[in-house]
């Protein structure tokens, strides 16, 4: 049931809604901004799923929160700070994470490493405004306050990390699924590795200016993870994640706009019911076909 | 320093959540579950958060939370990991629904909340209470004593399942029991440094405890003793220099004694890869297991 | 073939010498879900005897150690383990299962493990200055010497290798004296001079200790030459007897009701041809060197 409360300024006619979203330029911004991050979350979120380094992801999206705090401290662009941050970041998670012997040394040192750079943020924000306010939408997403040059960087950054991934696909699917294979072939397993943990760097920065440096998740790990539940074709695949991520991104946007909820809430949400979603309705077609009677061994 | 009551109850309060962090730490960090603190803080977010929402307690919202959180993970089972999918996802978005009862909060009531939400995300431990301190020591003491009565057998557990179960250890309740008491800490920590950061406090005192010393035993009081270091060492740093958040200088003693940690036994690894490469191996493909299960 | 001298040994299972088998089972039958994977199983195993327990995947040879610790009911039949039903006498058998190498970053050393073997199951922890503590030490780094790993036992458990971590285990299901060891593929993950080693060992301990040992093992080739006693199982069906009488052509072909054919190579090695799950050559799978 919808409150008139939660939804402010609705019409509930789609025309004049949807022609409202367009009416204001930061709006207009936080679509496209929206729809470039869709595209690469969709794409890195994909490959990040395959080669099960979520937990890696998610930390490298907290890393971008005291590279935003810095940069406005520092009074240098916003964007700027993400960037390195998220890119030096992935340099030291590729030092920890890189040689993959140990689960419980390398989770305790990214567990360390998380809660340091959300300390850092948090003292970051503390020295720069004395007063908390910037600390929701850093950590939890805005679709307010989105430059159009924001907006430019973004489609840059995007559209070479997507070139990157699109060139390096074939390799880095075979480097993902079976190292050792792909190594005895020649493939360079561990700098791919190296270069996508980059490319991730990117794309969790470019979408923690959406979704907030805590909510990276919902675009890079949901989608894709619902993707991949679908098929199995890699194609294919990449497709329907970027669709997912794309629909949750706008429908998400669309929805903080008219309520007074954030939109990292909403976009948390779609994507998540989407994936349980399907999730649910596999497990009940499994036992369906299970159910079915089949001949037995002698 | 210690003549301001908020010190004094902040450093006893740290002190004991501390010594329970450690304790408990040095097993998360043992079995591999350290994401499971991360889910846990979510968990404890949202709890405190959804509590405030609702008018109750902040506190009750956390432990409920927390606990609860703790035994679904255990009960999800051995096939939860770091990397898995649907606990990622579930605690991602358990994040998300905190984020809406944070916007609930702070737009239903007055200036006043808009406090709440940061206290809840990074601890207020410099605005504890008495009775708040008192409610530390207890649960503190109660948590660490039932992890020092199951510690043995935890160790056994987690070193060799099978064994252990073939010798009559009761390896699954253990598990969820375990999980409860990571729970309680996480509460506790929560309030503590917050619940963004109780993660480090988890996680770095019992990584430095596990790279100094090979004793699980003498690794856990390590871990406790590191723990309570780094919150004095966090404390003072935070009440000499004011601009210092006190849950971010904790945090960095704890994860700056980690890294000395790591820098002193580094220097041991040339030693540790000498002897991999003198004796006779298989070259396990073991290894490469480790990350290859569904 | 003889025993050991038992008199050397100051163990209670000296006077077990002449006295009911260490393991009996008559017409034991198993079942995993709805799935009988033996039955008809009979066999009688006395102390101090290394027996191998072979079969194809599946067969049910770790489930026979399952039953023999009572962590699975039987479906039919008896069974007496060290004069007991199965899974009460457990604090005497020592059991080292399937398993994969520790992570490498398990930052426990050698020692701790073994002791778990000895004190694991008792709550709280150790407290220093009991006089038991140093019983209990000194019967660690005794069993530890036994099996040859005191070079590296405080070493932490996840830098050793594949061998070196077995030779621990090994000595942590050893630490309480049991009258009954259970080995579940022990050698598999192990190179060929580790896998001789450690059957070397474990015969060494068999008759040392007087430990009945089951060994599972899907290639008997390592330790043919230290066996006692075969239990091959197949076909949801038993045969125990000598080495020479159940490895061989007329006995397997009967057990698995197809014709089979037990070849020696000209190094010795026994191939075993002709079994309805595709047959590989033993021995070449390890060839790393």
């Amino acid at each position: 049931m919808v409150d008139a409360a939660i939804f402010q300024g609705l019409s509930w006619n789609p025309v004049t809604d949807v022609h409202e979203l367009f009416s204001f330029q930061f709006m207009v911004n936080a679509l496209e901004a929206g729809t470039i991050v869709a595209v690469m979350a969709g794409v890195t979120g994909w490959f990040m799923v395959l080669r099960r380094q979520t937990f890696a992801g998610h930390t490298l999206s907290v890393i971008a929160f005291p590279g935003a705090a810095a940069a406005s401290l520092a009074g240098l662009p916003v964007a700027l700070g993400y960037f390195s941050f998220c890119g030096l970041g992935a340099l030291l998670l590729a030092g920890i994470a890189g040689s993959r012997r140990s689960l419980a040394a390398e989770s305790a040192a990214i567990g360390s490493l998380q809660a340091l750079a959300l300390a850092l943020g948090f003292l970051f924000v503390n020295l720069y405004h004395g007063v908390l306010n910037g600390l929701d939408s850093l950590l939890f997403g805005t679709f307010l306050g989105i430059t159009s040059r924001q907006v430019t960087v973004l489609l840059v950054v995007a559209a070479a990390a997507v070139t990157l991934v699109v060139l390096a696909a074939r390799p880095l699917f075979f480097a993902s699924v079976d190292a050792d294979v792909a190594r005895a072939r020649g493939v360079p397993v561990g700098a791919l590795g190296f270069a996508f943990l980059l490319v991730l760097g990117l794309s969790v920065a470019a979408t923690s200016q959406i979704t907030g440096a805590l909510l990276v998740f919902a675009l890079l790990v949901t989608p894709a993870a619902t993707a991949q539940q679908l098929t199995s074709r890699p194609a294919l695949g990449i497709v329907v994640s970027f669709a997912i991520a794309l629909a949750a991104t706008w429908l998400g946007l669309a929805l903080a706009y008219f309520s007074i909820y954030p939109v990292g809430f909403y976009v948390t949400s779609l994507s998540f019911a989407l994936y349980v979603l399907v999730r649910v309705s596999r497990v009940l077609a499994g036992r369906r076909r299970r159910s079915a009677p089949a001949p037995q061994p002698a | 320093m210690l003549a301001h009551e908020f010190m004094r109850n902040a450093l006893v309060a740290g002190t004991f959540v501390a010594l329970a962090c450690g304790l408990v730490g040095y097993f998360v960090v043992l079995r591999a579950q350290v994401f499971a603190g991360d889910a846990l803080s979510h968990v404890a977010f949202t709890g405190a958060l959804a509590a405030a929402v609702l008018g109750l307690d902040i506190r009750a919202g956390l432990f409920a939370t927390t606990i609860l959180g703790g035994v679904a993970l255990g009960v999800l089972g051995d096939r939860a990991r770091a990397d898995d999918v649907v606990i990622g996802s579930l605690f991602a978005w358990t994040l998300g629904l905190g984020v809406l009862f944070l916007s609930i909060f702070t737009t239903k009531s007055s200036a006043a909340n808009g406090t709440a939400g940061v206290r809840v995300l990074f601890g207020s431990i410099f605005g504890l209470s008495a009775s708040d301190v008192r409610t530390s020591i207890v649960l503190a003491v109660v948590v660490s004593t039932l992890l020092l009565a199951i510690a043995r057998p935890l160790l056994f557990a987690s070193l060799d399942t099978a064994v252990a179960a073939a010798q009559g250890v009761p390896v699954r309740m253990l598990g969820l029991g375990f999980l409860a008491l990571v729970g309680v800490v996480a509460a506790q920590a929560s309030q503590a440094v917050g619940a963004l950061l109780l993660l480090g406090l988890l996680a770095a005192p019992a990584g430095a405890a596990h790279r100094l010393t090979t004793n699980p035993y003498r690794g856990l009081a390590l871990a406790a003793v590191l723990a309570v270091a780094s919150v004095w060492i966090g404390l003072t740093l935070s009440y000499a220099f004011p601009t210092l958040p006190p849950s971010t200088m904790v945090i960095a003693a704890a994860v700056g004694i980690y890294a000395l940690a790591v820098a002193a036994t580094a220097a041991r690894y040339p030693q540790a890869t000498w002897h991999r490469l003198t004796s006779h191996r298989h070259v396990p493909a073991a290894a490469g297991h480790a990350h290859d299960d569904p | 073939m003889n025993r050991a001298a038992t008199a050397a040994t100051p163990e209670e299972s000296a006077a077990a010498v002449g006295a009911a088998p260490a393991v009996v089972f008559e017409r034991a039958a198993a079942r995993l879900g709805v799935r009988r994977i033996w039955s008809d199983l009979s066999l009688a195993i006395p102390h101090g005897e290394f027996v191998a327990i072979l079969g194809p995947n599946g067969a049910g040879k770790s489930t026979l150690l399952r039953a023999i610790l009572g962590l699975l009911p039987l479906d039919a039949g008896r069974a007496s383990v060290l004069g007991k039903p199965p899974g009460q006498a457990n604090d005497r058998i020592g059991y080292l299962p399937q398993r994969r190498n520790f992570d490498a970053g398990t930052r426990i050393r050698g020692v701790e493990v073994v002791r778990l073997g000895l004190d694991g199951a008792r709550w709280g922890i150790p407290i220093p200055g009991l006089p038991s503590r140093a019983r209990e030490a000194a019967r660690v780094a005794e069993v530890i010497d036994l099996v040859g790993a005191t070079g590296y036992a405080r070493k932490p458990i996840g830098e050793l290798s594949g061998g070196e971590q077995q030779r621990l285990l090994i000595a942590q299901a050893l630490v309480r004296r049991p009258g009954l060891l259970l080995l579940d593929e022990p050698l598999d993950s192990l190179d060929l001079p580790n896998q001789a080693a450690v059957a070397a060992l474990v015969r060494r301990i068999c008759r040392e200790e007087n430990v009945a040992v089951l060994l599972v093992a899907h290639d008997i080739n390592p330790i043919f030459s230290y066996l006692d006693r075969v239990v091959y199982i197949a076909e949801g069906a038993a045969v125990e007897g000598r080495p020479e009488e159940v490895i061989s052509s007329e006995t397997l072909s009967r057990l698995y009701g197809v014709p089979i054919e037990v070849l020696r190579a000209s190094d010795g090695r026994l191939v075993v041809v002709g079994q309805p799950e595709a047959p590989f050559v033993h021995g070449d799978r390890h060839a790393h060197g």
